[in-house]
């Protein structure tokens, strides 16, 4: 018996749309598996997960509030596979985006709310954009894997940020590894009262449009693209391949600062060591699923945000551990992967 | 800033290097055997660590440390064969497959070490591996307490590093190795099964990842810590590229890598008024650097990242 895997007619749109829907199904059920394992009842299992991220109010706008850095994260990593950068990096721009929002937010001049807030943003953007051009120039001047140079690079940024925190950016007579506050100024507005529903989610959203704009009618957006389907087509057809690389990089890594930006600006309030629980690698999974869609990024982001806010309330109501929703964002990646294939592929077994 | 220049500082940096190389040389070996069969096994760090953690608490149930490295090798094997069965058999992205599964490994070994353990005030430990001194050997001189009085598992990866070229160079199961690697269609053609190969590879690589993973937490330390890995999965990957997928080239980067974070430690042991976070991502750095150098000589092999299907020959 052997495999045989042969290309398949495309699939209608309607289908097409439907298979991260599948693929999260698919995952659920998978699911069950660690959860009966742990001995958790399966029906109070999901059921507290998603009213712990869904059932209340308050617990939707937490669940919105989490899906703002994993929306960012997500979008980082989307638009950089599309041009086949393999920007594994958004933790570390996430992190770089996070101290430039402290120190500028520690530091913040006595200007209109509104100036201060564009600066703590401009400084994120640009300090995660900048940490993404390493990598970046690193591919294409001297053709070094970006796999391996983003993911070490994330290992340089968070001992940097540790160097920082027991260090010029501790904040005095502490012992912890703590910046100081940052300034009432530049702290994200809270949007709806009641909540930690902040200017961030608004900003997310804002990104997501932003970048679903940039993709589909811009020239820069059709030439990324370009770079990602066939980089010696591109040049060859006029495009400045490094060019393209080292701008979608800039924005790839500015996204992922803006992550990094409202967990300082409207959560923490501080630059800690844990600012992130690993939003930048959960953004690999988010895009993947959301197709490297904007749009679907954002879809997919809310809802790895419902696994992480429901795992809570899961844990608490039969003792799963809370580090289910690691193991199913793992799974829906692979499961993802498969029913890409699937949609574009057909399997057969068939005798030698 | 004479106590840098005593002989016992310099047998117990010696001596430490090659510890911090060690779980580096069973990543890297394990990596270069998969990659020189033409499948990137980015699943590395998610299978350290579960080798980490399954070596722990096979350990912890059973009390033998051999039984803990046994079942770290078997885990790694099988997360590997999963990796085999996306990248090779599916022929999905190598990059995302190996992600894929180094999520999902990161996630399982937490949810299950959780599971066993729980979540105790103090966590548990292990009587971890003693060292073994070689006779004659361990009392030269400076570098016998530091190469030849260390734990079993150490001299295992210094074993490892010519039975691993040997293998790729001087037999014709390493020629068939190369050859799928490089040309999977020429290996095909002369009846090499190119599936089957790359699937061993990646359990015999994974296995050795898994070692690599069981050394951290049953000789490095007694105890599993999640972050006990910390990037030294993406570390050997490094270290397969600055050696240019050869076994020797990169155990010696990951000697170097293992003396700069034994260099690291040491200073900062004995007072060094430099912030210890400097330190820490110094070999990351050099790292990177490296990689940049020796870029323009790196040649990776032909057929990476590229599934091989048989219906699209010619």
């Amino acid at each position: 018996m052997r495999m045989i895997i042969t290309k398949r007619a495309p699939l209608p749109g309607w289908v097409q749309a439907l298979v991260p829907v599948a693929a999260i199904l698919v995952t659920l059920i998978l699911s069950a598996v660690p959860i009966l394992i742990a001995g958790g009842d399966l029906w109070l299992s999901y059921t507290s997960l998603f009213r712990g991220a869904l059932g209340t109010r308050y617990n939707f706008l937490e669940t919105c509030v989490k899906a703002a850095p994993l929306t960012f994260t997500g979008l980082a990593v989307a638009f950089a596979f599309r041009a086949k950068f393999w920007n594994i990096g958004a933790e570390g721009q996430l992190l770089a985006g996070a101290i430039a929002a402290t120190w500028v937010g520690i530091n913040a001049p006595a200007l209109p709310k509104a100036a201060v807030l564009v600066l703590v943003c401009a400084a994120g953007f640009l300090a995660g954009g900048l940490w993404a051009t390493v990598p970046a120039l690193m591919k294409t001047k001297y053709r070094v894997d970006d796999v391996v140079t983003t993911l070490l690079l994330n290992y340089v940024m968070w001992h940097i940020m540790g160097y920082l925190l027991f260090g010029p950016l501790q904040m005095p007579n502490s012992s912890w590894p703590r910046s100081p506050a940052i300034a009432e100024l530049a702290r994200f507005p809270v949007l709806l009262a009641r909540s930690r529903f902040h200017l961030g989610i608004v900003l997310a959203v804002a990104a997501v449009l932003i970048v679903w704009f940039i993709n589909s009618k811009t020239v820069f957006g059709y030439q990324s693209r370009a770079v990602g389907v066939n980089p010696r087509a591109a040049a060859f057809g006029g495009i400045d391949v490094n060019s393209v690389i080292i701008r979608t990089a800039v924005l790839s890594g500015g996204l992922a600062g803006m992550a990094g930006v409202g967990e300082v600006a409207a959560i923490h309030f501080h630059l800690l060591m844990d600012v992130s629980p690993g939003f930048g690698y959960s953004g690999i999974v988010i895009a993947m699923l959301g197709r490297l869609h904007p749009l679907g990024t954002a879809l997919a982001a809310f809802f790895f945000s419902v696994i992480i806010v429901g795992a809570q309330s899961m844990s608490r109501l039969t003792g799963v551990p809370t580090y289910i929703a690691e193991v199913i964002q793992g799974m829906a990646l692979i499961v993802m992967l498969i029913a890409l294939l699937l949609t574009e592929y057909r399997i057969k077994a068939v005798k030698d | 800033m004479e106590q840098v220049f005593t002989l016992s500082f310099i047998t117990g940096l010696l001596a430490a290097m090659m510890r911090m190389a060690t779980p580096i040389i069973f990543g890297t070996l394990g990596e270069i055997l998969s990659e020189r069969a033409g499948v990137l096994n980015l699943g590395i760090e998610g299978i350290m660590l579960m080798g980490a953690m399954t070596g722990f608490l096979t350990t912890l149930a059973t009390g033998s440390l051999w039984l803990g490295v046994a079942a770290a090798a078997l885990i790694g094997a099988l997360l590997a064969l999963f990796m085999a069965f996306l990248a090779v058999y599916l022929g999905l992205s190598q990059h995302v497959s190996g992600l894929g599964i180094t999520l999902l490994s990161t996630g399982l070994a937490m949810f299950i070490y959780r599971l066993s353990v729980g979540s105790p005030v103090n966590p548990p430990t292990v009587q971890p591996f003693t060292q073994t001194a070689i006779p004659y050997l361990s009392e030269l001189p400076v570098v016998g307490p530091a190469f030849f009085t260390q734990y079993t598992l150490v001299y295992w990866a210094f074993l490892l590093i010519p039975a691993l070229w040997i293998l790729l160079y001087r037999t014709t199961w390493g020629l068939a190795i190369r050859t799928v690697g490089e040309n999977p269609l020429a290996a095909d053609t002369v009846g090499i099964n190119v599936n089957l190969v790359r699937t061993l590879c990646l359990a015999a690589g994974g296995a050795l990842m898994g070692i690599g993973g069981a050394f951290l937490t049953l000789a490095h330390q007694n105890m599993f810590l999640i972050d006990v890995v910390g990037g030294r999965g993406w570390i050997s990957i490094a270290m397969v590229i600055f050696g240019n997928w050869d076994p020797l080239r990169g155990a010696a980067g990951a000697l170097i890598f293992g003396f700069l974070d034994a260099l690291q430690l040491r200073l900062q042991g004995l007072g060094f008024d430099i912030p210890f976070h400097l330190f820490l991502l110094i070999p990351y750095l050099m790292t990177v650097v490296a990689l940049v150098s020796v870029s323009r000589r790196a040649a990776a092999p032909a057929g990476l990242l590229k599934p091989y299907r048989r219906e699209e020959k010619g």
